[in-house]
């Protein structure tokens, strides 16, 4: 028999997502479950009954007639006590549970001996982990919107533009945490034009920074602050110092902040102080993403927009139900492929394999016994770089002079050359041999030294060999003068003749050669 | 002086000049690298000089041949522009060919050089100076060609006569036969006959050399001559018993070769197709012209837009080309450089290694005009940078910054490594039209999205962008 998965209507207030799309039921379905949907669980994020119903789902009215009839229920916000109630005894729940922060929630799930799968517990350093990251999806949704809400109360563009009236500078955004939401929210901003500054504690998101269009601004402190789990860990007072003056600088440049900074289990970090808000521009803007959990500025209050010192404080929580159709369906998605993990055959029925590192992550409460905290996955964490900043590997251009020959082509040189010294040895005369010696030589001094040259300095060493091969002179040198030794019919007058042209000619090489060198090398300076 | 001082004399030069060369493996030691050089030629010249070899009514010659000569080149090194030293380069070889082949002339009629020789030595002798004026001869003309091509006096097309290898494989058999009517002339004007018809076909075979070669080949050219004019003076020295010269044209020479496969490899093309002349198969590009079309829209740009695109940039990195040297806008350049540094703007220099007319074209250029020469980088230094460049201006480059050298199989200068200015968030293409460049092939950079065309002479254009950037 088939199971059913119910999405009830989310009560939260403000809350205006829903734990699946129409799209997504259809994709349920073909796993084999039935779906049924409270009436008007979608009207918030635009989806209708009769779009769900249209897809194979069931509509059933009424929350408690929902949660009686599914075997599975998906959430997004936090379950009240009072849906927990309406749970059925053995049931199956899947959304956000945050066990940390509710215990109360928990031992009521489990003496409703329930199965809790928690969105929140996913052990995000899994690589296959990450279809299935809400978290990271929602963040993402958030980080944008942040953006969107920072523009809206700001008076000017993002990008600059020079228009026939006037010139119009890019806006300044600084964006504290570099997270999923931090790393949206540069992107967009970015996007929109504006010049994006951001920083974060931990310093391998440099990278990613970069890689979206944003400058990391470095705080002038050595200290790691990757914390584990993709989130950054409280850092040392040494630190927090350096970073407050970072703050205070940024908070007088720029226009828009933008912060995320947030650490699992505790209020969030206090970064932006009253008098970095009021030592602003005037009608600048500060979002907070962690209004919600106190705020990264001082003077924001959670869920409202404020104005206090000329800048404009955003302090919403409800950010991604601000954009409830897109968190929705990204949310929804990332529920369909933990389906897929739990249904691998396919027939409407979940198995909750507690091998499976993910899902044993997962889940925090099975059959009625509470299993969180998860023991720390089995694999080690694959270091805590996500895929967001995969750079292309260089193209590997070339081989350097250091490339070994291939065995080949180099038995072929060997062959060769032992071919032609056997020839130059058996039909030359010792006195040549002697130079022959010497050329040979030369010539693997010459390849030595000359494969340091720097690139830079080609030119240079063109016109300096080209000065030194003038040394030809002497040849021409020991000839001008008329043999004293032997009385020889010898043509003086001749040899003398072309030897003084080759003189002269090497001259204008030797002296022109050298000074030009030198006038060129004197050039290079630092 | 004793011959026995002269030859200690020679081992000293022979040292100086090795270290000479060594000297040039940084900007810092270069200087003292260039002295030693002076001081190892000084040497060898005292001390043949002072040696047995010259007596003292060959000295005044001897004076006044290297005053008139050394004046001229104290002079010609002076004036010279450092856009012009490709030619002035050329011009150099072509003296030491030349003088290599009047040497071997010399020599031939002195009848003191083959004295006291066995019938073997005297063969391999007479070879050595046989070899000695061919080189030398291919040298002084193909160089001629060379400073000619360069200098802008004959057109930079390559020059592709019917069956010109079939000439050449002639050119190569008269020569061996003449050389075996040379090896066993009875006199001395009988081999001169032949010495002469060599002589000629040798300058032929240089002229028609380098006539064949198209200007975007000259690095490989010029390299390839001074690596020539080194084994000229190689071959000398086996004339003449004189190991310096064999040890002096040996480093020379190895220098050249190396220099060459270097610009080879950097077009990505092997060393006997340069040579046989033409780029690509034999002018088969211009058929592929219709289909190679690239599509996209040129989008333009003012100089003044320029300027407020570098005025936002983080990271800009320039990619200078022979147009930068032909319009002398290194200058320029250097302001518009040194504005940017202040601003704070990370710039930096791509240097392909064939940009330019000759090896290091560019980077002497940059120098003359006091760019520092820690941000001019080679191309494999800064080519995994363009992704995180926001501006990559090119001036008067064209081949070397062709994205279809990487993206279309069949471009004729497919596989050259090139500068992937393209991957930059904007890139700048300064150029004086739409004309291809050396190569004739069209650059689908052109028509990329995030490519803008700053169409004007480069030095102009450039001065512009700076007047832009101080307001």
């Amino acid at each position: 028999m088939a199971m059913l998965i119910g999405i009830p209507r989310e009560t939260a207030a403000g809350e205006k997502r829903v734990a699946t799309v129409p799209e997504v039921v259809e994709k349920l379905v073909k796993l084999g479950f039935r779906v049924a949907i409270e009436s008007g669980a979608g009207e918030a994020a635009n989806f209708s009954d009769d779009a769900y119903r249209a897809v194979g789902a069931e509509i059933i009215a009424g929350a408690p007639q929902l949660w009686a009839a599914s075997d599975v229920v998906l959430k997004v916000a936090v379950p009240t006590s009072a849906e927990v109630n309406l749970m059925r005894e053995g049931g199956t729940l899947i959304g956000f549970v945050w066990p940390a922060q509710n215990p109360e929630l928990m031992q009521q799930l489990a003496a409703k001996k329930a199965t809790v799968l928690a969105m929140d517990c996913l052990p995000r350093q899994l690589s296959r982990a990450q279809k299935m990251d809400a978290l990271t999806s929602q963040a993402g949704v958030a980080g944008y919107r942040a953006v969107i809400e920072a523009a809206n109360v700001f008076g000017r563009y993002f990008n600059g533009q020079i228009t026939a009236a006037g010139k119009v500078p890019p806006a300044k955004v600084f964006i504290a945490g570099a997270g999923v939401a931090g790393l949206a929210a540069i992107g967009t901003a970015a996007g929109l034009g504006a010049i994006v500054r951001a920083n974060d504690t931990r310093a391998e998101v440099a990278d990613q920074v970069k890689s979206l269009g944003g400058e990391f601004v470095k705080v002038n402190y050595e200290e790691e602050g990757s914390g584990g789990g993709g989130y950054a860990k409280v850092m040392s007072e040494g630190f927090q110092q350096a970073q407050r003056e970072m703050y205070v600088q940024q908070a007088r440049e720029v226009d828009i902040i933008i912060t995320t900074a947030l650490i699992p289990g505790k209020p969030a970090p206090r970064l932006i102080t009253a008098e970095m808000v009021q030592s602003m521009k005037p009608g600048s803007v500060i979002v907070d993403m962690a209004a919600e959990r106190g705020g990264n500025c001082e003077l924001t209050e959670p869920g409202k927009v404020v104005v206090k010192h000329g800048v404009t404080l955003v302090g919403y929580t409800d950010l991604n139900s601000r954009l409830a159709r897109q968190s929705s369906t990204l949310y929804a998605t990332n529920l369909f492929r933990l389906a897929e993990e739990l249904c691998k055959t396919k027939d409407g029925n979940i198995n909750v394999n507690m091998e499976d590192d993910a899902i044993r992550g997962l889940t925090v409460i099975k059959d009625g016994e509470v299993t969180w905290p998860a023991p720390a996955p089995k694999m080690p964490a694959p270091a805590a770089k996500p895929a967001v900043a995969a750079k292309a590997p260089a193209a590997a251009h070339g081989h350097g002079s250091s490339a070994p020959m291939s065995a080949k082509s180099l038995a072929l040189v060997f062959g060769l050359g032992a071919l032609l010294f056997l020839l130059v040895g058996a039909y030359a005369p010792a006195a040549f041999l002697g130079h022959f010696t010497v050329f040979v030589l030369a010539c693997f001094v010459g390849y030595m030294v000359v494969w340091n040259v720097t690139p830079a300095l080609h030119t240079p060493l063109m016109s300096v060999t080209n000065a030194i091969s003038s040394i030809i002179v002497i040849g021409a040198l020991i000839q001008v003068s008329p043999s004293s030794l032997f009385a020889f019919d010898r043509p003086d007058g001749w040899i003398r003749g072309l030897a003084v042209v080759a003189i002269a000619l090497t001259a204008v090489n030797m002296f022109g050669g050298f000074a030009v060198t030198r006038r060129m090398l004197s050039m290079f300076r630092k | 002086m004793s011959s026995s001082l002269v030859s200690v004399a020679y081992i000293g030069a022979i040292i100086l000049f090795i270290l000479s060369l060594g000297g040039l493996s940084n900007p810092e030691s270069s200087r003292r690298g260039n002295l030693y050089g002076i001081v190892g030629m000084l040497l060898a010249v005292l001390a043949t000089v002072s040696g047995p070899r010259v007596t003292l009514d060959g000295l005044p010659w001897i004076i006044a041949a290297l005053l008139v000569g050394g004046s001229v080149g104290l002079y010609a090194a002076r004036k010279v522009q450092m856009t012009q030293m490709p030619e002035l380069v050329a011009l150099m070889h072509s003296l030491v060919g030349l003088a290599a082949c009047l040497v071997g002339f010399a020599n031939y009629i002195d009848p003191m050089a083959a004295l006291n020789l066995s019938s073997a030595e005297k063969a391999i002798h007479e070879i050595e100076v046989y070899l000695g004026i061919l080189i030398g001869a291919v040298t002084f003309s193909g160089s001629l060609i060379a400073f000619g091509k360069l200098s802008g006096k004959i057109g930079g097309k390559p020059l592709l006569l019917p069956g010109r290898h079939f000439m050449n494989l002639v050119g190569l058999l008269v020569v061996i036969v003449f050389g075996y009517v040379f090896l066993h002339a009875e006199t001395i004007d009988a081999g001169m006959i032949a010495l002469a018809v060599m002589t000629v076909i040798a300058l032929l075979f240089g002229v028609h050399m380098v006539m064949a070669i198209g200007g975007a080949d000259m690095p490989v050219v010029v390299s390839m001559l001074n690596s020539y004019s080194g084994w000229a003076a190689a071959a000398t020295g086996f004339m003449l018993n004189n190991d310096l010269l064999i040890v002096t044209g040996a480093l020379v020479g190895s220098s050249g070769a190396i220099l060459s496969y270097i610009m080879c490899r950097a077009m990505n093309r092997n060393f006997i197709s340069v040579i046989a002349g033409g780029f690509g198969t034999g002018g088969g590009t211009p058929a592929k012209k219709g289909e190679a079309q690239p599509a996209g829209e040129v989008v333009s740009i003012s100089a003044a837009d320029t300027a407020e695109l570098l005025r936002e940039a983080k990271n800009v990195i320039i990619v200078p080309g022979y147009g930068m040297a032909v319009a002398q806008a290194q200058h320029a350049v250097n302001e518009l450089t040194q504005l940017l540094r202040e601003k704070g703007v990370n710039v930096r220099f791509g240097i392909h290694p064939v940009a330019g007319r000759m090896p290091g074209h560019m980077n002497v250029l940059l120098a003359e005009a006091k760019v520092p020469y820690d941000i001019v980088m080679e191309m494999d230094e800064i080519n995994a940078d363009f992704p995180d460049t926001d501006v990559a201006i090119v001036i008067g480059a064209n081949d070397i910054v062709n994205p279809a050298a990487q993206e279309e199989p069949g471009s004729p200068i497919a596989g050259m490594p090139v500068l992937e200015v393209w991957k930059a968030r904007t890139s700048i293409m300064m150029k004086r039209s739409m004309a291809t460049g050396y190569a004739g092939v069209d650059n689908p950079l052109f028509y990329k999205e995030n490519n803008r065309m700053l169409f004007g002479d480069a030095k102009k254009v450039i001065e512009e962008v700076v007047k832009a950037l101080q307001h």
